[in-house]
């Protein structure tokens, strides 16, 4: 596993410097707290792979959980192996322990004849104008109005109680990409361009509330490469800025370094690498020292996939420090491919459930 | 690399880039593939071939923009100043970023009076559009092209594409930028009783009025106020403007384009390549190849069971520990290789006919020209560096 990083509380930028925590304690009191889990990354780092997981893992020993996505892309039931959600919560699946997992497709059209139907008493109508595209239309025209839409749904249903009890223990949002989700959660200045009255308006100053108070985390899924993780550390300052709460960084797909401490940090300076001088005779060393009958051709070839191996153990561990300087809880997920074959399967969604429950996610 | 009838084709890069017909080189694929990489590289052998080349790229790495020369957007060209090391014999690069925000008020300019065309350009609905609609990029991306090939001031363009999810989003968001402003549903929105399209009305009744209605409470007046004078200002243009961006997508199928598809060994992206070639065959555009970027080679011709067991026996002896990792991270290695080569020839099974070449991952990010020259090596199969040529031989 990666070195002992610094860590701090994670919901407050200026705590976030202060101590050094262990292990099983990476998920924070102010995380156990939030009930409303937001996912976002770079494109493809593992959002909607992670979100399920992290569903999964909140759900375990009976608990409820729902899974949301809001970008019509049917990931989730492409994860779970189900066919295409419709938008309608359903139980996708058991957690450990008896609990639950459900999970919500939400569209933005569909939310918008919802309140037509409520307020405007607009009928079947609405599937007319969605057929001519008006939907789609109203929507493009004002891209906030999109996003009040989606974030409006997101909040009824972590607010939905009855008799005082939430429906759900916390809700995870597989949410927009890095680029995106600052925009996509700032509720406020998405409202300055609509109209300052009327049924979306009101909701909207809930839905405000919700994503800015301790109920909400937000969660950045990265991989130990160089533009996922500048993405990573512009989204967190980003989401300080806004008043949004960033919540731990979600390293995923990590692979284990072969190398032995030592050997992993030398000759790998990335000015001088590509011809790996220093460990060359070394690896070459090790080799011949071992006794074994390769013939050169062989070796080195093996000598030059040590050398790619080190350099990237080496950009990763620098990665890593890039991470953990900005002072957020990190999770580390490893990599399944070695496994699975290709994608992470349902089977793969329970390990990593599991190895995020092993990191403190409660 | 045997010519064997059986054998799948490989990809001759530099037959695309000296033939003189080849005037346009198009480089699609799924987010974060290595689009504008490629694009970069080919567009820098092309030159190295003493082709004159420009490199249309589109949000490229600030390092790799740098390294064109590039520090901000530029939209026009800008000549390439070769390193030392590179010799350009006679061709010549140039490199663009794309300015969207300004291909856009250009196209406005060149289609309206100047009075109206200031006008357009401060309504604030024409502001939203044209810098954060999805697809304005798309579309300004092939506009930007329609004019890189009238100004027929270089014998080669390379275009790179925006980043989006999917690869069909370049052939589809013009369309629906496209669809989106040619206003029918604006203006029924924001007049509606004017309209008179009772072809719609008949449709829905009155509820269209109850939409226009609750879509404004919502929307608020202001906007769709807006949208309306952008639409009354844009409407004599618009005829100019549609018909510019249908010649640009004709030009896609023209006989001198040539579309590469570049994907990385991953299952995701290696789907959308297949979606994206069977596009091409469907609207008869013309496909090069696929470069199939970022694989991991096996370098030492070695079982990786062999690996396995030597690195077991001496890690018990443990007086070997560097052999013994060395041995346990080339199984790894040929583990992730076989992956790889079984995603190709998932790619293979859908499009046998189709050219492929692979570009190894270099052990660096690529921003510099020696880097860019190096994918170009590697690209055309040529010239690569010692260790790597032997690669590709077991790999295939
Ligand atoms: N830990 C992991 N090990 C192996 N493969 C993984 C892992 N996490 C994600 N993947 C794979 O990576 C690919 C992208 O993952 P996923 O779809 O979750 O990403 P995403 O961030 O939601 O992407 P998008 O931006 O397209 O929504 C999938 O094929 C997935 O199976
Ligand atoms: N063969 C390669 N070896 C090593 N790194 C590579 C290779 N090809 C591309 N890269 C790196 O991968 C990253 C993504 O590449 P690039 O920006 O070209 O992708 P893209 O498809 O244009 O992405 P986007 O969809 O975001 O526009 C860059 O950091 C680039 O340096
Ligand atoms: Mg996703
Ligand atoms: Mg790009």
């Amino acid at each position: 596993m990666a070195p002992a990083w610094e860590h701090g509380d994670a919901l407050t930028s200026r705590n976030r410097r202060a101590r050094r925590i262990t292990l099983a304690d990476m998920w924070s009191d102010e995380l156990v707290r939030a009930r409303l889990h937001v996912v976002t990354g770079k494109g493809g780092t593992g959002k909607t792979t992670v979100a399920a997981a992290l569903a999964v893992a909140l759900a375990t020993g009976g608990r409820k959980t729902l899974l949301v996505e809001v970008e019509g892309r049917q990931g989730i039931a492409h994860v779970f192996d189900v066919p295409p959600l419709p938008y309608e919560e359903r139980r996708i699946a058991v957690a450990p322990g008896g609990g639950e997992v459900r999970a919500l497709a939400v569209d933005a059209e569909e939310a918008l004849l919802e309140y037509f139907a409520l307020f405007y008493n607009l009928g079947f109508a609405g599937r007319t104008l969605r057929r001519m595209g008006a939907i789609e239309f109203a929507t493009t025209l004002a891209p906030g109005l999109r996003d009040v839409l989606l974030t409006g749904k997101v909040k009824e249903a972590t607010m939905r109680a009855r008799d005082g009890i939430h429906s759900y223990d916390a809700v995870v949002l597989d949410a927009p990409p890095t680029g995106r989700v600052v925009k996509f959660l700032d509720v406020t200045r998405a409202m300055a361009d609509l109209a300052k009255v009327g049924p979306i308006h009101s909701q909207s100053k809930g839905v405000v509330r919700l994503l800015h108070s301790a109920d909400t985390a937000v969660h950045v899924v990265t991989l130990l490469e160089d533009l996922p993780v500048a993405e990573t550390l512009e989204t967190v300052a980003e989401l300080d800025r806004a008043d949004l709460r960033p919540g731990a960084v979600l390293i995923n797909r990590a692979r284990p370094s072969r190398l032995p401490e030592r050997w992993a940090t030398t000759g790998t300076d990335p000015a001088g690498s590509t011809n790996g001088q220093v460990d060359a005779d070394r690896v070459r060393a090790g080799l011949l020292a071992a006794g074994l009958d390769l013939d050169s051709a062989v070796v080195n070839g093996l000598v030059t996939e040590t050398v790619e191996h080190a350099m990237r153990v080496h950009a990763e561990r620098q990665a890593r420090a890039r991470l953990a300087d900005a002072g957020m809880p990190l999770i580390e997920l490893p990599d399944l491919t070695d496994i699975g074959g290709d994608g992470v399967d349902l089977g793969g969604i329970y390990e990593l459930s599991d190895v995020l429950r092993e990191q403190g996610v409660r | 690399m045997s010519p064997e009838t059986s054998a799948p084709p490989s990809f001759d890069i530099d037959e695309l880039l000296t033939n003189r017909t080849t005037r346009v080189v198009v480089c699609c694929g799924a987010g974060g593939v290595g689009k504008t990489t490629t694009a970069a590289a080919l567009a820098l052998r092309a030159a190295e071939q003493g082709r004159s080349v420009v490199v249309l790229t589109i949000d490229p790495a600030r390092r790799l923009a740098q390294s064109m020369g590039l520090r901000e957007l530029t939209n026009h060209p800008r000549r390439v100043t070769p390193t030392k090391e590179i010799d350009l014999a006679g061709g010549a690069m140039h490199a663009m970023m794309l300015d969207m925000r300004r291909t856009f008020d250009e196209m406005v300019q060149a289609h309206a009076s100047p009075q109206r065309a200031a006008q357009i350009m401060a309504n604030p609905f024409y502001q939203a559009i044209s810098s954060s609609f999805s697809g304005t990029q798309e579309y300004m991306a092939m506009e930007k092209l329609g004019q890189l090939v009238s100004v027929d001031q270089w014998d080669l363009i390379v275009v790179d594409t925006p980043p989006s999810r999917s690869a069909l989003d370049f052939l589809d968001a013009p369309q629906r930028l496209s669809s989106f402003l040619d206003g029918r549903m604006i203006r029924l929105l924001s007049a509606p009783a004017r309209a008179g399209s009772w072809g719609v009305r008949r449709l829905v009744g009155a509820s269209f009025g109850l939409f226009s209605r609750a879509i404004s409470t919502i929307l608020g007046g202001q906007m769709l106020a807006d949208a309306s004078a952008f639409v009354q200002a844009f409407d004599t243009m618009f005829g100019g403007f549609r018909e510019r961006a249908t010649a640009t997508y004709e030009l896609l199928r023209a006989p001198g384009t040539a579309f590469v598809v570049v994907a990385t060994p991953e299952a995701d992206a290696v789907r959308e390549a297949v979606y994206f070639v069977d596009r091409l065959a469907t609207e008869s555009m013309p496909l090069a190849g696929l470069v199939l970027n970022r694989t991991h080679p096996v370098l030492a011709n070695l079982p990786a069971a062999r690996a396995e067991t030597v690195a077991e026996t001496l890690q018990r002896s443990g007086n070997a520990p560097l052999a013994a990792a060395v041995l346990r991270l080339h199984a790894d290695r040929v583990a992730l290789a076989g992956r790889e080569r079984r995603l190709l020839a998932r790619f293979r099974r859908a499009h046998p006919a189709v050219a492929v070449v692979t570009v190894p991952a270099l052990a660096v990010d690529v921003h510099d020209l020696p880097a860019l020259r190096q994918i170009g090596c590697l690209l055309a199969n040529r010239n690569t560096p010692p260790g790597i040529d032997s690669l590709s031989q077991i790999q295939d």
